[in-house]
Order: C-alpha cells, then sequence, then structure tokens
C-alpha cells in the first residue's frame, strides 16, 4: 500500500516537473511543426490568408537550383565543421584527460562558447577583413598573398565553419572529456601492465569506450550544424553568388524577405524530414545506445 | 539556428485571425483623448520626430503621439508581424523597398480623400518624391518627408597630395568607353605599395595601398549607390516607368556600364569583390584604404563624424556622363497609415503635420537628412553648413533636375532575390555582364 502510494505521488511530482517542459515543446515545437507542414502545401504570404496548392511548392523547389545549391554548400559546412572539431575536439579532452588535471584549462577552453554566437562572427569578420584586418596584416607582413576570408567564394563557407569550429570546440571537448572520465582507470592500468603505449591506449581503449558519448556528440552537432544561421547572417549572408546560401538561411530569406511563407514551410519540411535521416541513420550505425562496457 | 526557430514560432502565431484587422474601424470622435503610435528606424532622426511630436500635441492636446524607434531589421519584423498580430504602430516611417507590398497587400491606408478634404498641396514638395508614394491603383498613400541623392565622398588629404583640386574634383566627366576624366582621376589616386600611382609606370595593381574608388558590393538590382548615378547618364533606365512590368538588366547600355565598372578591378584602381567583402566603405574611407567612395547624403553625419588627423571628409558631386548631365537617385522617405488603425482621423491629423513646414522645419534644424519641402531643405543645407559641412553636391542634383527615381515596382524582393547573386557573378569576375540577360528574362517572367 505504502509503496503504490508512494509510487503514485511520484507520478504527480513527474507531471508537475514535465509540464513546464511540455508547454514549451507544444508551444514552440509541436504546434509550430504542424502549423508548417500545413502552410507548406499553401500560398501564404503573411498579410493574406493562405491559398491551398497542394504539392505545388514541393514541385518548384524540385527544379530550384538555389536550393539544391543550399543543400550543398550545407553539406560542405557540415563536414568542415563536425569533422574540424570533432577530431580537435577530440585531441584536446584526451589531452585534458591524460595530461592535465587542473580546472583553469578547462574553464579557458570553454571561454569561447560563452560569447554569443553574432559577437564571435563579427569580431572574426573584423579580424580577417581584407584591409583592415589583423589576419590579412599578418600574412602581408610575411609576404603572404592577402585571402578574402569571407569574399572569395572557394574559401567562404570554410572560413565560416573554422569560426564555429573556434566557438564550439570547448564545448564539445568538455562533453567528451565528461565521456572520458566514466572510463574506469582500472582499464587504463591493465593496459599499461600490457604495455601497451600512449597511440595504442587510444586507439583500443579511449576510442571503443568512448563510442557512445561520441555518438551523441556526433548526432547533436551535425543536426545543429546543418542549421547554421546566424554567422551567415551577419558576415556573408549568403554570397558572394550563392557561396553561403545555406538551407537555413535561404528559408529565412524566402520567408522574411521575400514573404513566401508557404515556399519556406515547404524548404523547412525538408530539412525536417533530412534531418530526422540522419539522426536515425547515425544512431543506427554508431549504436549509440549500447556501450562496450557493459559486454 | 534560433531565428529559425522564432520564424516557426511566427507561423505558428499567426492565428486565423486576418478578418479581424483587416477591418476598417469608424472614424474615432476626436472629443476623446486619444493616443496614436509612431514608429522610425533612425536614431539620429528620434530626437526632431519627438520634438514634432510634442509640439503637435501642444496644438492638438486631446492626441498625444508616442514615438518608438527600433533598429532597421528589428523595425520591418515588428511592422510585417505587426500587419497580422494586429498591434502595428498607427503611423510608421516607410521606406520605398517596402511599400509596394504593403500597399498590393491593402495594410496601409490611401489618403486621397483626407488630402482632398484638406486641401493639400502635393506641388509642395520636391518635383517627384509625391509620385514615388502613389501606389499601382493611382492612390497616395504618403506625404514626402524627405529625400536623399548620391555624391562621391573623398578623403581630401590624399586628393591634395595627389594634386587634384576640389574644382576639378567637381567637374570630372565619365563615359562608359575610356571612364573620361572620372577614371583618369581615380587612377591617379590609386597608390601601390611603393608609392608608384596607378597612372604612372611601374604601378603595381597587385599590391595597391589605396585605391582610388571603393565599390561597396554589386549594388544588387538598382544600384542605388555604386552604378545607377553612371547608368543614367547612358539613357538607361532599369524598368519601363514608375510600376513597371518590366526590367531592363539586358540593355547593352547597362551592361556597357557593368563592365566599364567591373574593369577598374582588374586595373587595380577599385577593389576585387573579394577585398571589398567585410568592413564598411566609410570606415576604409577614414581608414585611408580609399580616396572617394560614391555614397548617400544620410551617410553625410556618419563620415564627417569620422573627421582625423589623417582623415579630412569632403563632397564632389556624382560626374557628368554621355547625355553631358549628372545623375542622381532620388529616394525619399514617407508616412504611412496602418490600414488597421483604431484613429485613421487623428492619425492623417499626425501625418498630415509631419508633411508640413512646420515638423520639416524641426527636422531641418537638426542637420541629419533632407526635408521634403524646399524651403525646409535650404534650412537644413544651412545646418549643415553651421557644422562646417557643404552638401551642395547633394542638392544640385535637385537643383539641375538631374533625378530620377528609385524603381518601384511588384515582386521588388524576388527581383533582388534574382539580380544579386547574378551581379556578384558579374563584380567577382566570373561572368560578363551579358550573362544579365538571361537573369532579365527571369525576372520580366514575374511579371506574367
Amino acid at each position: 500500500m505504502a509503496v503504490t502510494a508512494r509510487k503514485g505521488s511520484q507520478f504527480r511530482a513527474a507531471v508537475l516537473f514535465l509540464i513546464p517542459a511540455s508547454i514549451g515543446f507544444v508551444v514552440f515545437f509541436a504546434w509550430p511543426a504542424v502549423r508548417g507542414l500545413f502552410l507548406s502545401f499553401t500560398d501564404y504570404n503573411l498579410l493574406r490568408p493562405p491559398v491551398f496548392v497542394g504539392f505545388e511548392n514541393y514541385i518548384k523547389i524540385w527544379s530550384d537550383p538555389v536550393f539544391w545549391n543550399s543543400l550543398r554548400v550545407t553539406l560542405e559546412y557540415v563536414v568542415i565543421n563536425v569533422g574540424v572539431q570533432t577530431a580537435a575536439a577530440l585531441v584536446l579532452a584526451v589531452l585534458m584527460q591524460r595530461f592535465t588535471r587542473t580546472m583553469v584549462v578547462r574553464g579557458v577552453i570553454m571561454l569561447p562558447y560563452l560569447i554569443a554566437n553574432v559577437i564571435v562572427a563579427l569580431v572574426w569578420y573584423w579580424l580577417a577583413d581584407y584591409n583592415l584586418g589583423i589576419i590579412n596584416a599578418a600574412l602581408d607582413f610575411f609576404g603572404i598573398h592577402k585571402i578574402g576570408f569571407f569574399g572569395n567564394q572557394n574559401i567562404a563557407m570554410v572560413t565560416i565553419a573554422m569560426v564555429n569550429v573556434w566557438r564550439h570546440l570547448g564545448y564539445t571537448s568538455l562533453l567528451l572529456f565528461a565521456g572520458l572520465q566514466a572510463i574506469p582507470r582500472d582499464v587504463y592500468e591493465a593496459a599499461e601492465v600490457d604495455g601497451a603505449g600512449e597511440w595504442r591506449v587510444f586507439r583500443s581503449v579511449t576510442l571503443p569506450l568512448l563510442r557512445p558519448v561520441l555518438a551523441f556528440v556526433l548526432v547533436v552537432t551535425v543536426v545543429g550544424s546543418f542549421q547554421v544561421f546566424d554567422t551567415i547572417a551577419v558576415t556573408t549572408k549568403g554570397g558572394p553568388v550563392d557561396a553561403t546560401r545555406a538551407i537555413n538561411y535561404y528559408i529565412y530569406q524566402r520567408a522574411f524577405e521575400r514573404l513566401d511563407f508557404g515556399y519556406a514551410s515547404a524548404l523547412a519540411v525538408i530539412l525536417m524530414i533530412i534531418l530526422a535521416g540522419v539522426a536515425l541513420l547515425q544512431n543506427k550505425l554508431l549504436r549509440a545506445n549500447e556501450s562496450d562496457l557493459e559486454r | 539556428m534560433k531565428k529559425n526557430r522564432v520564424a516557426i514560432a511566427l507561423i505558428a502565431a499567426v492565428p486565423l485571425l486576418l478578418a479581424g484587422c483587416a477591418a476598417t474601424a469608424p472614424a474615432a470622435s476626436t472629443s476623446t483623448a486619444t493616443t496614436l503610435s509612431y514608429g522610425l528606424w533612425d536614431a539620429n532622426q528620434a530626437p526632431a520626430y519627438t520634438q514634432c511630436a510634442a509640439d503637435f500635441h501642444k496644438a492638438n492636446p486631446k492626441i498625444t503621439v508616442k514615438v518608438e524607434q527600433l533598429g532597421w531589421d528589428d523595425y520591418w519584423s515588428k511592422i510585417t508581424t505587426g500587419f497580422v498580430s494586429g498591434s502595428n504602430y498607427d503611423v510608421f516611417t516607410s521606406h520605398l523597398s517596402q511599400f509596394p507590398q504593403f500597399m498590393l497587400n491593402k495594410q496601409i491606408l490611401p489618403l486621397d480623400s483626407y488630402i482632398k478634404a484638406d486641401g493639400v498641396d502635393l506641388k509642395a514638395y520636391q518635383p517627384g518624391l509625391a509620385e514615388l508614394w502613389k501606389g499601382s491603383d493611382g492612390k497616395q498613400y504618403g506625404l514626402p518627408k524627405d529625400f536623399d541623392t548620391i555624391a562621391l565622398f573623398y578623403n581630401k588629404q590624399l586628393t591634395d597630395a595627389a594634386g587634384l583640386s576640389a574644382d576639378q574634383l567637381a567637374n570630372l566627366k565619365w563615359n562608359p568607353d575610356n571612364g573620361g576624366t572620372y577614371e583618369a582621376a581615380i587612377a591617379h589616386l590609386t597608390v601601390d605599395k611603393n608609392g608608384h600611382r596607378g597612372d604612372e609606370a611601374g604601378f603595381d595593381k597587385n599590391n595597391v595601398a589605396t585605391y582610388g574608388i571603393w565599390m561597396e558590393n554589386s549594388g544588387g538590382g538598382d544600384g542605388q549607390t555604386q552604378w545607377s548615378f553612371l547608368a543614367a547618364t547612358t539613357g538607361w533606365k532599369s524598368t519601363n516607368g514608375v510600376w513597371g512590368n518590366k526590367y531592363n538588366y539586358n540593355d547593352p547600355k547597362f551592361q556597357k556600364t557593368i563592365d566599364w565598372w567591373q574593369s577598374l578591378v582588374g586595373k587595380g584602381y577599385m577593389p576585387s569583390f573579394e577585398a571589398q567583402t567585410g568592413i564598411g566603405w566609410s570606415d576604409q574611407l577614414a581608414a585611408g584604404k580609399v580616396a572617394i567612395a560614391s555614397n548617400g547624403s544620410w551617410m553625410t553625419g556618419a563620415v564627417f563624424g569620422a573627421k582625423s588627423a589623417t582623415f579630412t571628409p569632403a563632397l564632389a558631386p556624382t560626374p557628368t556622363g554621355p547625355n553631358g548631365k549628372r545623375a542622381s537617385m532620388f529616394n525619399g522617405l514617407a508616412d504611412n497609415i496602418w490600414a488597421g488603425t483604431k484613429h485613421p482621423a487623428e492619425a492623417w491629423k499626425w501625418v498630415k503635420y509631419l508633411g508640413s513646414l512646420a515638423c520639416q522645419s524641426v527636422v531641418a534644424k537638426a542637420g541629419v537628412v533632407f526635408p521634403a519641402i524646399p524651403a525646409a531643405t535650404d534650412a537644413a543645407v544651412a545646418s549643415f553648413k553651421a557644422k562646417g559641412i557643404d552638401v551642395s553636391p547633394f542638392t544640385i542634383q535637385v537643383k539641375d533636375k538631374t533625378t530620377f527615381l528609385y524603381p518601384i515596382t511588384d515582386h521588388r524582393s524576388d527581383v533582388n532575390a534574382l539580380i544579386t547573386p547574378a551581379m556578384e557573378a558579374v563584380m567577382s569576375g566570373k561572368a560578363k555582364a551579358s550573362s544579365l540577360s538571361a537573369v532579365n528574362t527571369q525576372i520580366n517572367a514575374l511579371f506574367k
């Protein structure tokens, strides 16, 4: 009797705690998603009632070169951003785990993440300016030709990806570091007894045991990277030409600059489907919900 | 990412209550106290309009005007969403880039009946400005409040060092074949790292220390501050008239102008598209990285405020072109009344006051923009003069009647979305200006 009563009160408490988050989820995510799905089948400019047009938006998107280009440049961004960020974060995390215990280092690594995205973007925009930026002044000093980091079509997306690597690196490495902390010490001691070197330990012990955390980090960073927006909005605004017109920025332009909310909603639905697919695939491939520790 | 969530939230928040805000409220009686909200985006002008609101309240004690200023981006987001949510400014400062879609979607009130009833004279404004605010339905939606034109901002220290007098700079001639004395001056003002000028032997175009002129991106579909003042002197018109349905980016006169402009990059006189992306032109001018930059009168305060030991700002009118005349785009602002306002009669009273000599004289005194009524324009010129700025290079275009209007058509934002990347490709040297003909066909298809 007592046990069920406690369970009942626990249930009530749980519901109580879940309400605020659920309200947020329904109001800001679930309902907008449903509404967005509906609007994607309409012609809607915000100022007049939506008109149902069936699959017309989707058909137009299929033959919209700017959409396909936006997918391509977004993918380019994701590969560079996630690739560099994960590799560098892993190195940093292992260094923190194996060689240092100081909180100062952990704090410093985290710092860039504490600065707002827009500010980070603007600061780098100035630092990397062709004529007045300190980076190009340094390149010039060493006799290297100046680089239009944000103005060169081939480099702009790489620059934006690297700016965001700089900002997110600390956060990602701390996530991985937390994962490393969860690996029992005795595994490392055993490896040491077996005479394994640092590299061998990393390959055969750290990496396999870190897999669930790594998988989680990858899913989160890939999904996050697909939605790159603010860095582009305050620097290149999609240019030069279409070099940085990532899918999220294109959605924004279609909706808020061209007041084409129906088309933008259809683009958003497509992005959602892609992201859901990517997340599902990653979970499957990386077996994120199992750990080698338990076997 | 955050913005996208906001976008989705907005889509969700837009209830099917459109009927509610579209209904025109009955004219409120003037016997009760009314508060009107008024919006503008320019912080520099807020004090003047707050003063106008206070003066207006004194004359109309029953009407209080609450002035709100928001930055450009937030301002338009608030207005666009305000139309839908039913909580917009009663009266707001409008821009020609937004006006067509507001008008076509019936979100703003036509003023004709008020203008007629109160006998407001549209000829009281600088010629042409009232025409900008006439809708495609032939109705008048705004009273002109101010205008802007284009001139050349330059660093007098650099032109002095190059031996170019203010008089020479004020009388430059341009043509799309060899650029005329305009290009010659730009070449002479360009200096490479070794101190060789652009028109001297040994000039190293790959290592330029100071450019002759700044690019300031491709100019998109209107080239207001970049190339419109040149293209117009060749006889080119961007569209087939106000509220036109045909764009002319396929015109050889236009394409030749753009090809000439782009050729300055290859010659080393103007930064490449790659090199100009980043910190804005006014900072580059103040930092001595460039000698001349063409831009609009609204930038006067910012540029002259940056005066320093190495930067002496000055102004010259735009060059004369093949037709023997100068040219400048003529753009102006006006106030629109939101169609959903509960107090249309009071809103009109305020709009009329904003368009009156009384308010425009207050604005003139602030010396920030040029008011639309000629007497107030003169007062503003005097205010600038008192600050030591000779703005006649801007007003000469009005005096000589060499202005042309900002292109107003439907689908303006779609046109920009199509032409801008294409123009960027041209200015990056990836395509010739003739490639714009194909884009022009796409653009004109929007009107079918």
